[in-house]
């Protein structure tokens, strides 16, 4: 039934199963017997090398990275929460595992990139305050809801694949803490996109209504995906946005519009093989420039989502204060045990 | 010189105390550092980064360190620290000219 033999394990299914992490990783073992160690932050920029915590670095270098990181992380955790709404319902004990396995790495990814963070000089409680208060956001995908079980899937297969997409060159970022947290994100997203193609996988292997439920849901998280890259940065749109100045500085190394042509590249064989058609009809193969064309993504959904109007954006900052606020009695609990052991560590001293 | 470690110290004091973390890969290998986490106790602190840094069996043996007990070399005095040796080329074995029949040399 849950027949794993049918999804080559060698056959890459995302970035992190590529040559290109396998070179991000190599590039980062290099980066240190480049020349060029001697001179400041523009000379090492120049020759590749990494800026490490205590480096100068302009501010405004520091403050890229540090709304970046931020981002990135608030990601994660509010990441955790359209799927763990489904970790009481997975269909059978071997799926609500994985899925608690799963949760638990967005934690613990959103763990190292506030810890990569706090190596810039910021403190993570103050981080958490700018996202509960809405001054720092979160990828937009997360504002869309589990509908289904086979959103699971989709989340999986589709969003982790994309973000595994944008993940793998930020493995040679050149803010060292960065690069090492985005080392071991990638190796463990690509057990993520693994599962939610196997979830689907399975589903399309299964009854007509599972089938509808799994095509259901890549057309509903297909375009949100394709918007995760970003709005488009090449051509005309180059001006204005991040783009130029993050690929200075190496902290991005190619554009949005680049890493989104290899992620539909990438996908549309895996969606033929599940047997999912995905919803564009303008989706063809360019002979002539050797990508799929695909068709216009609505910018004007992407923003307003971003903005504030998802269909889940108020319930997901909801959801993460109160976690906080009820989680505040345990961090209480640790700090007066804490005080105890110490006191009586000095008093049994004295 | 100066203290604290890659880590700058939270700047108020209602966070935790941060904590650096080092995991021994396998038997035979040494502690490297892996990353940093915040926790009450050097207690909480080990069972947390056993959660966060050893989902998948990375490690056999952690070491936690306050961050605030590290003592680091500054960056901006890295070139005159390191600097008394680099002038000290005969430290190394291809300093020396030797025959070049010498067998195990």
């Amino acid at each position: 039934m849950y027949g794993n033999d049918v999804i080559d394990p060698n056959e890459p299914l995302n970035a992190a199963e590529t040559a290109d992490y396998d070179a991000a990783l190599a590039d980062g073992q290099e980066a240190e017997h480049r020349p060029g160690d001697g001179g400041g932050f523009e000379a090492l920029i120049a020759a590749d090398q990494r800026i490490e915590p205590r480096d100068d670095m302009p501010e405004k270098y520091r403050q890229t990275l540090i709304r970046q990181i931020a981002q990135h992380a608030h990601s994660e955790i509010i990441g955790m929460q359209p799927e763990g709404n489904w970790i009481t319902r997975a269909p059978s004990l071997r799926r609500k595992a994985i899925l608690i396995a799963k949760v638990q790495d967005e934690a613990g990814h959103g763990l190292y990139l506030y810890s990569a963070a706090e190596t810039l000089g910021i403190d993570r409680q103050e981080l958490l305050e700018r996202l509960h208060d809405g001054r720092q956001k979160y990828s937009s995908i997360f504002n869309y809801p589990t509908l289904t079980w086979a959103d699971c899937g989709a989340i999986g297969w589709l969003v982790d694949g994309a973000a595994i997409m944008n993940q793998v060159p930020l493995c040679r970022c050149s803010y060292g803490p960065y690069a090492r947290a985005m080392i071991r994100v990638c190796k463990e997203e690509s057990f993520h996109q693994r599962q939610g193609f196997e979830i689907l996988w399975n589903l399309m292997r299964g009854t007509e209504g599972q089938q509808a439920m799994a095509q259901d849901a890549a057309n509903r998280w297909w375009w949100p995906a394709l918007a995760m890259f970003g709005p488009p940065d090449t051509g005309e749109a180059a001006k204005g946005g991040h783009t130029e100045q993050s690929m200075a500085w190496g902290i991005k190394r190619f554009s949005n519009d680049d890493l989104r042509q290899k992620f539909v590249d990438m996908m549309v064989p895996q969606a033929e093989k599940l047997g999912i058609v995905l919803p564009d009809p303008e989706l063809r193969w360019n002979e002539e420039r050797g990508h799929y064309d695909f068709g216009e993504i609505d910018w004007d959904e992407f923003w307003q989502v971003l903005r504030g109007d998802g269909p889940c954006n108020a319930e997901r900052i909801e959801h993460r204060r109160r976690a906080h606020d009820d989680g505040a009695w345990v961090r209480e609990a640790a700090n007066a045990y804490a005080a105890k052991q110490a006191t009586r560590t000095k008093e049994s001293a004295a | 010189m100066s203290g604290g470690s890659d880590a700058v110290a939270p700047s108020s004091e209602r966070s935790w105390p941060l904590w650096e973390v080092f995991v021994r890969g396998k038997r035979g290998l040494s502690h490297v550092h892996v990353g940093s986490l915040h926790a009450p106790d050097a207690e909480l602190a080990l069972r947390n980064a056993r959660d966060v840094y050893t989902r998948r069996q990375e490690g056999v043996s952690l070491w936690v360190v306050r961050a605030d007990d590290i003592t680091a070399s500054s960056p901006d005095e890295k070139d005159s620290f390191f600097d008394p040796a680099a002038d000290k080329i005969y430290r190394h074995p291809t300093f020396y000219d030797v025959p070049e029949d010498v067998e195990y040399l």
